[in-house]
């Protein structure tokens, strides 16, 4: 028999918020264990939730950008759970009127493309985290995270491969960069996707699904679908039933391990959040919200090669991160020289970033200041020698490239009795090579234009060198 | 001093005749001298009250006003926090739990110069309706000790008529300020939900819950809501725009359309208590009141359309206690299931319990459709019928509970009677309506008999307007436990 894999994605991701959803504590990463903590987000008894604007903005933009239907009058409510990681052992979620229904992304994968239905979109709030404590041999709980927001963005079944979960989820991943919804960092935790699959005869019925957790990579991802979409077709073939039941993924060891099966599903006893008012969202609230949307990576990679002609690479380059296309508009735009600036990031700029081991999230040189130096090679001021060490001066000292160059005499030199002079002199020097190119050896005028190049360093220009080497031979010759 | 009211008593501090330590010291040594004989201090807590009555002394001595009832002592229902002073909900579940935070009443209490003088005995966290539930006993009517003061709020009511505290502060989730004001014959308020911050308040059900004073006539009462009224960034859903200010305009209440449930004094009331509400009625419309009777819709539902929502809420609100961050934890505990599960079954009493369980039934998978949403189904009907009656009237007069004081002991084996004794103030709290109560009589034992007046949401001032006329011509409100006042 032949099989299909039916696979469904909820990707939990946290918002790049100041302050946490319900109360006024720092998002930060990291901390000391319990310091990021109020009487709000540690559930101490009397006190009251309070919504942060910035998290439901922010779940707007999500929605928007994924086509969803936004719900302008939604609610909060309670999911009960016993678990020391949730201090009021309910979390604030959203079950009865999400902030987006029904939206869907487009994939691309073999350049085959793909819609992916999106079933809903709610905010919630994170848990605390546990830790295992090796001096006691104890568990300690530390609620630094607990309340950071989260958006939980829960697909259709609509996935049929490992890759097609991948290729989405590395598109939601860009998207939501883009949007400034969230850093999306897999290993800090705030991209975490819980996969549920099932498998069928092709064609068939659907089948019973399980739900994977704790996949913290996409290779991960990739390794777990592998797995449980073998596992579940070795049952089946073997006439054995699948049991729906929440697995775990233990990446280490390349397999999964029941948690717990629907017999013993939790009654998370979801009712309205009494705390709180039902969200309003004006027409208003969301034109504005629709209207700050920025342009995201697949509209800017057909726009880029459309406007500016760029190669697929340089294009694939430039959206990579939001960072990445932000500074090359904003370079592209200053230097009104967009060929040029392309060639810096995805050049120079990238170059920099590998050897100084910078992640995109971390970039940030001055986009004016590159301009000036791409104005300034355009305008043949600098030569292109010059130039990449004044972007270098830029990228890792904050330079000002005007007083660099001065300081440095990078300005390439116009004064034609000087190039004329280091000419002469190269000339001089090698009588042979002059005797070389006048008997027809044109590489022996590389050697020369080499030569003058060098006694001119970097401020002389490549063009006048030619051109006065070029009439001193020819006169010389005529002489 | 004991039996001033709350404005004599701070006219008499702010014209310095009277020293805010010396209120102090007074209530305070009185609580320790008579040894609490109702049982009504859980806490006393006289250093913090003195080092107060310092500081506010001080800016009295220089002139400043502060506010009307400046170096007032007040006492607060122990499930309103506290920083730094325990707050218990006489409840064992929060042994050692002493709050890192006050309630923004708190806050606001002391900003108007008030002075805290100690937490109150109550219902184990509100629940109940004698305080007879809570794990420091019963609290004991000042009227006749062998009965009980009524609950939740019995501490704040029973310190008020038994001349311990000049104010006190309750919350009303379904009658929990109205019911004890009129079993101890005192007066009470029951604000607007959303005009006053519940932060710091340890939740019941979050949708009914309110705070409110108490005091012993409604000029009191009126100038601590004032105090305690007005919004909260820390609180969503208290969406006042500002704080109340009460006039004192009217001489009569004519005019003033009242409506008389007609059902509510049919069965299952007792006849002092109908009595007694009825000629309340006659002496308001003497005053000039009109007065209309009509039969309340929907009174058979309230009662478990309320106990389904406030128990829901309440199954919710209490699983913060697992034992793990503060409060009881179970000695024998080994495993985290067993913290759970010892910690929470020896935590909590019977009546919490009661209504956890009734609470996480009700919210189940297979049972919600059927109980908690058909519960707000009803509750949405009789907001719609209140709207509908504030057309016809401007204010609602009805009897606060069917009985008096009952014996200590009498139904605490039999909340199915205990829930009934609810009928008639829990619809107010499922409207997020305003209700003034105050005495109106007595009954054959000389036990005091209280009545309602229920207002639209947010009319606080015309409630307090028509108490205020009533005890101008009564003086119910002056008597106290063994003699009249004064």
């Amino acid at each position: 028999m032949r099989w299909e894999t039916v696979i469904g994605l909820e990707v939990h991701t946290e918002l790049s918020t100041e302050s946490k959803i319900f109360c006024g504590c720092t998002t930060a990463f990291g901390g000391e264990p319990n310091t990021h903590v109020c009487p709000v987000c540690a559930g101490m008894p009397g006190t009251l939730p309070i919504l942060n604007r910035a998290v439901v903005e922010r779940a707007l933009r999500a929605g928007l950008a994924l086509n969803c239907k936004i719900t302008q009058n939604c609610k909060f409510d309670r999911k009960s759970y016993f678990y020391p990681d949730l201090p009021k052992a309910y979390q604030v979620s959203q079950l009865y009127a999400p902030i987006c229904r029904g939206g869907h992304m487009e994939i691309e994968v073999n350049g085959e493309k793909k819609i992916i239905g999106i079933r809903q979109i709610h905010m919630e709030e994170d848990a605390g985290k546990l830790v295992h404590d090796p001096k006691s041999g104890g568990t300690l709980m530390d609620y630094n995270r607990g309340g950071i927001p989260l958006l939980e963005i829960v697909s259709q079944p609509d996935f049929r491969s490992g890759a097609e979960v991948i290729a989405y989820l590395e598109k939601l991943r860009e998207t939501l960069l883009y949007l400034g919804v969230s850093d999306c960092k897999m290993q800090e935790g705030s991209l975490r996707a819980d996969v549920n699959l099932s498998v069928r005869p092709i064609g068939g019925e659907m089948g019973v699904r399980t739900e994977m957790k704790n996949l913290n990579s996409f290779k991960a991802i990739g390794r777990a679908i592998e797995y449980e979409s073998a596992r579940q077709i070795e049952i089946l073939e073997n006439g054995g039933y699948v049991i729906q039941e929440t697995r775990r993924w233990d990446d280490d060891a390349g397999e999964s391990y029941g948690m717990r099966s629907k017999e013993n599903a939790q009654d998370y006893r979801y009712f309205p959040e009494p705390d709180l008012l039902p969200i309003e969202i004006s027409d208003e609230w969301l034109d504005s919200v629709r209207e700050s949307l920025p342009e995201l990576a697949h509209r800017k990679r057909e726009r880029y090669m459309r406007d500016y002609g760029l190669s697929g690479h340089e294009v694939s380059v430039l959206t990579g991160h939001k960072n990445i296309s932000d500074l090359f508009e904003d370079i592209s735009k200053q230097s009104r020289n967009p060929l040029e600036s392309a060639r810096l990031v995805t050049g120079e700029i990238m170059r920099l970033l590998n050897v100084t081991n910078t992640l995109p999230e971390e970039l940030s040189p001055d986009g004016r200041k590159l301009a000036v130096l791409v104005e300034l090679l355009s305008a043949r001021k600098i030569n292109r020698n010059a130039y990449k060490e004044a972007v270098e001066a830029v990228f890792t000292d904050n330079a000002e490239p005007e007083a660099y160059i001065a300081q440095k005499g990078l300005m390439m030199l116009s004064d034609d009795n000087a190039v004329s002079e280091a000419a002469g002199a190269v000339l001089a020097d090698n009588p042979d090579a002059a005797a070389d190119y006048r008997a027809g050896k044109e590489k022996a005028f590389g050697f020369l234009m080499g030569q003058t190049m060098r006694k001119l360093g970097k401020a002389g220009d490549p063009d006048t060198v030619k051109k006065i080497l070029k009439e001193m031979l020819d006169n010389q010759e005529g002489a | 001093m004991f039996n001033l009211n709350a404005l004599e008593l701070s006219s008499l501090i702010r014209e310095r005749k009277l020293g805010a330590a010396e209120a102090v010291n007074a209530f305070t040594g009185a609580a320790e001298k008579s040894g609490n004989p109702y049982n009504t201090f859980i806490t006393v807590s006289k250093e913090y009250a003195l080092e107060r009555a310092k500081a506010v002394q001080a800016r009295i001595d220089a002139g400043e006003t502060i506010s009307p009832l400046a170096g007032v002592p007040v006492a607060l229902k122990d499930n309103i926090s506290t920083s730094g002073i325990p707050t218990t909900c006489a409840s064992k579940m929060h042994d050692g739990y002493i709050p890192v935070f006050s309630a923004e009443v708190v806050d606001k209490l002391e900003r108007a110069g008030m002075i805290i003088i100690g937490k109150l005995n109550m219902d184990e966290f509100a629940m109940g309706g004698s305080s007879e539930t809570g794990a420091f006993g019963p609290v004991l009517n000042p009227w006749d000790t062998s009965r009980v003061a009524g609950g939740s709020s019995g501490g704040s009511a029973a310190a008020v008529a038994g001349r311990e505290a000049p104010l006190t502060l309750g919350t009303d989730t379904g009658g929990s300020i109205r019911q004890p004001c009129s079993f101890c014959g005192v007066t009470g308020i029951k604000p607007t939900y959303g005009a006053v911050s519940r932060y710091g308040a340890v939740a019941y059900a979050s949708s009914l819950d309110q705070i409110g004073p108490i005091g012993k006539n409604i000029d009191d009462c009126a100038a601590l809501l004032s105090v305690i009224s007005g919004p909260d960034a820390k609180d969503s859903t208290c969406f006042i725009d500002k704080p109340f200010v009460f006039g004192d305009a009217r001489e009569n209440l004519n005019g003033v359309r009242i409506g008389l449930p007609r059902n509510y004094f049919a069965a299952g009331i007792e006849e002092d208590v109908r009595h007694n509400v009825t000629a309340a009625a006659k002496e308001l419309e003497a005053a000039g009141a009109i007065i209309g009777e009509f039969d309340m819709p929907l009174m058979d539902y309230m009662v478990p359309v309320f106990y389904i929502i406030a128990c829901a809420e309440a199954s919710s609100n209490l699983s913060r206690y697992d034992g793990l961050k503060y409060g009881y934890r179970s000695a024998a505990a080994k495993t985290l299931s067993e913290v759970y599960r010892l910690s929470r079954s020896e935590g909590f009493g019977l009546e919490v319990k009661r209504r956890i369980m009734l609470g996480s039934f009700v919210l189940s998978s297979g049972y919600y459709d059927a109980y908690y949403k058909k519960a707000l189904q009803i509750r949405a009907l009789i907001k719609e019928e209140y709207n509908r009656l504030f057309e016809r009237f401007d204010m609602i007069l009805s009897p606060v509970s069917p009985t008096s004081a009952y014996k200590i002991g009498e139904n605490i084996d039999d909340p199915m009677k205990m829930y009934m004794g609810d009928i008639y103030t829990v619809s107010v709290n499922l409207a997020g309506l305003p209700a003034a109560v105050f005495p109106c009589g007595f009954d054959r034992l000389g036990l005091p008999v209280g009545v309602q007046l229920i207002g639209n949401a947010f009319s606080e001032a015309k409630l307090i307007e028509a108490a205020r006329v009533y005890q101008r011509r009564t003086d119910y409100h002056t008597k106290t436990p063994g003699g009249e006042a004064k």
